[in-house]
């Protein structure tokens, strides 16, 4: 890639372009559930600013977003109203499990908590903590950028 | 309005309670058959005006027969005073419901319901208020297992 640019073209792969453009313009959706969503609002201010990865679009409609982070407890009577979420965004999408309650439960082990969001959506970054730093946030998108640029357009529409 | 004056008034209003001072309130027994309208006399009565529901909630007891006692925490704004009101329910028991005196009881009471099975007479839409529709236990029982029933 490169060596043609004095004739104003490049050649590279499709995969490249897009997952390119995929990784560089990630929009989360304006969705949180508990503690851990206020760290996430933390990631979006100027200190830490999510930003500098694409993600500072926080949409208000799943049909806009690329990225679920669900930070918080999952509580069994919310649990099918994520499913619709998730199922009302568009591809590509992805998911962060954003704390220990949305990776395994958590503290909760009780009758009213899902066990971990991979329970019932596909989850492609888990996030530790209780709640985790905003900087937490920020890895997890600098991994599924990592993630992205190795994904193909075979196997994601 | 002072304790002793309220112990006082509700001693003599002539329903069969049991008025005593409680740790933080003045706490009085009630019998089921009077709840109705021994709240209605705490509501209405001029001097009292217990015009606030502050809590409904229930206690297991699963030794006890019977083994629930419901707690009403009801406030007068008027008099700045306090009071709680217990009674004793078997399981199987239905209460009659307070809401048609504070429209606040509707979603305490729909709570208990859902938390401990004891369902409420004239309630106006008493179904489950926080676990889902197709919950079958009743979670705040002390016989229900903390991490839930497998299924559920």
């Amino acid at each position: 890639m490169g060596i043609e640019s004095h004739l104003g073209i490049i050649t590279t792969s499709l995969d490249k372009v897009v997952n390119w453009a995929r990784k560089n313009s990630l929009w989360p959706m304006t969705f949180g559930l508990a503690c851990c969503a206020l760290e996430m609002m933390v990631a979006a201010s100027a200190r830490h600013d999510i930003a500098r990865f694409g993600a500072e679009v926080f949409r208000g409609s799943p049909r806009q977003s690329d990225l679920l982070i669900v930070p918080g407890t999952l509580t069994k009577k919310m649990a099918p109203y994520v499913i619709k979420l998730y199922n009302q965004m568009p591809e590509p999408k992805w998911v962060i499990a954003y704390g220990a309650c949305a990776c395994s439960g958590g503290l909760f082990n009780t009758y009213n908590v899902v066990q971990g969001v991979d329970k019932i959506i596909p989850v492609d970054v888990y996030v530790a903590g209780c709640p985790p730093k905003p900087e937490a946030l920020l890895r997890a998108i600098v991994m599924l950028r990592a993630k992205i640029e190795k994904e193909s357009l075979k196997d994601r529409v | 309005m002072e304790q002793i004056e309220l112990m006082n008034i509700l001693r003599n209003s002539g329903y069969n309670i049991d008025v005593f001072e409680g740790i933080d309130c003045v706490t009085c027994l009630v019998k089921k058959e009077d709840l109705y309208d021994f709240m209605k006399f705490l509501k209405t009565d001029e001097k009292l005006k217990f015009n606030m529901i502050v809590d409904v909630t229930a206690v297991d007891y699963p030794e006890d027969r019977p083994r629930f006692e419901i707690v009403y925490h009801v406030y007068s704004i008027d008099n700045n005073i306090r009071l709680r009101i217990k009674l004793k329910v078997e399981e199987n028991d239905s209460l009659e419901s307070v809401t048609s005196l504070w429209k606040g009881a509707e979603w305490l009471e729909r709570e208990v319901f859902d938390m401990f099975g004891i369902t409420f007479n004239n309630h106006p839409d008493l179904r489950r208020i926080l676990m889902n529709e197709d919950f079958k236990y009743y979670p705040l029982r002390k016989d229900f297992p903390l991490q839930g029933i497998e299924e559920s």
